[in-house]
């Protein structure tokens, strides 16, 4: 995949900032707005697709696949290890709603304003989530972006 | 002016169940392609076509006439009238996880795609022996 | 081999239509005793304004489970697709 002009490049990095901080606006009022983890996830995937476009071969040295793999495997743990916390009652019991701790104030029925320090673990979770969406998505464009398909592939 | 009644009220049924019809238009396009066509990334767009229109399907099976989206934050209606006029939400948590695993299966059938094509180099799915010859 | 392709399609296509049809009117669902306990239960019970988020991470936080260990799974097939060169 060959890179684009310095125009493209330019405009692609100063977009990608904005962009990055949109998805995460999305996946920190996933419990209070639409949206959630897998579609700011995807969001921040988008922005690194924008990279790959723009800086097509270059980019390969931009991300570590080992880094980003490890990544999504320590979030998925994290959610499993975040339901498992809740056993107390039972599994992926939200255990921080209405405790008054962290993400513990609780929320009478019909409440239109917004509070972020509300919905106890689902605020966590989402953003679990949307570091291995993210993670997932550029680990498996970044591979597609390795291969050669040239059209004497085969013998 | 019986008959004309009657193509009126056939006519009404269709408006109204557009969404799922159309929703079924989706699914049979995608087996279309499933079905005809021999090349390796068409028949990944059939599959991934389905996808959609089952998506399709579940919105229209859970929405309510005149309702609003299931969030309470700044919404336009009362809480007491928030039981009937809220869109139920259970199948937009079901779409949501449909279109993540219609993502993955999209992806892994694109990548065996491009293996095949490495290997073979051919996409048709009539010209490929069997898997262990690759 | 066509022939019979084409007959399964008009069929799977007869029934399918027959079922939107005969389901229901669009937009007044029967069934909605589940939903309205959680529209009416979702901010008391897990204090969040989105109903939607709640389900997915909640009421139905297996589902969640199971979508990111799909995802998971297919990270996997596409890294052992691509692990190595073209083999000789």
């Amino acid at each position: 995949m060959r890179d684009m002009s310095k125009i493209v490049k330019i405009t692609a990095l100063v977009v990608l900032a904005p962009l990055i901080t949109f998805g995460l606006y999305i996946i920190a009022h996933g419990h209070l707005t639409p949206g959630g983890g897998f579609q700011g996830g995807v969001i921040i995937a988008s922005c690194f697709a924008l990279l790959f476009i723009a800086f097509g071969k270059q980019s390969k040295h931009m991300l570590n696949k080992e880094l980003l793999s490890v990544a999504e495997s320590l979030a998925l743990f994290g959610f499993v290890f975040l339901a498992l916390l809740g056993l107390r009652k039972s599994f992926l019991n939200n255990f921080l709603a209405n405790s008054g701790a962290m993400f513990g104030a609780s929320v009478p029925f019909g409440t239109k304003e917004a509070y972020i320090n509300t919905a106890g673990t689902i605020p966590l979770m989402n953003i679990l989530i949307g570091l291995e969406v993210s993670c997932a998505l550029t680990i498996i464009m970044l591979l597609m972006l390795n291969e050669k398909v040239s059209k004497h592939a085969g013998k | 002016m019986l008959e004309n009644k009657k193509a009126l009220l056939f006519a009404l049924l269709i408006l109204q169940n557009a969404n799922f019809l159309v929703a079924i238009c989706l699914v049979l396009f995608g087996l279309y392609a499933l079905l005809f066509k021999k090349n390796l990334i068409k028949m990944a767009i059939g599959i991934a076509i389905i996808a959609s229109g089952i998506n399709l399907f579940l919105i229209s099976a859970g929405y309510r006439k005149g309702g609003v989206a299931p969030i309470f934050t700044e919404a336009t209606i009362k809480a007491s009238e928030a039981e009937t006029r809220m869109v139920l939400p259970t199948p937009q948590a079901l779409t949501l996880t449909n279109i993540v695993i219609s993502l993955a299966v999209t992806a892994l059938m694109l990548s065996l795609a491009i293996r095949i094509y490495q290997q073979t180099g051919t996409l048709d799915a009539t010209k490929l022996g069997r898997l262990d010859e690759l | 081999m066509k022939a019979a392709k084409i007959i399964f399609v008009i069929i799977f296509a007869y029934f399918l239509i027959a079922c939107a049809l005969l389901l229901r009117p669009f937009g007044s669902p029967t069934e909605t005793t589940m939903d309205e306990y959680f529209i009416k239960n979702a901010q008391i019970e897990t204090a969040s304004n989105n109903v939607v988020a709640s389900i997915v991470f909640d009421y139905r936080g297996l589902d969640t489970l199971g979508e990111a260990t799909v995802l998971f799974a297919a990270v996997s097939g596409v890294i052992l697709l691509f692990r190595g060169g073209v083999p000789k």
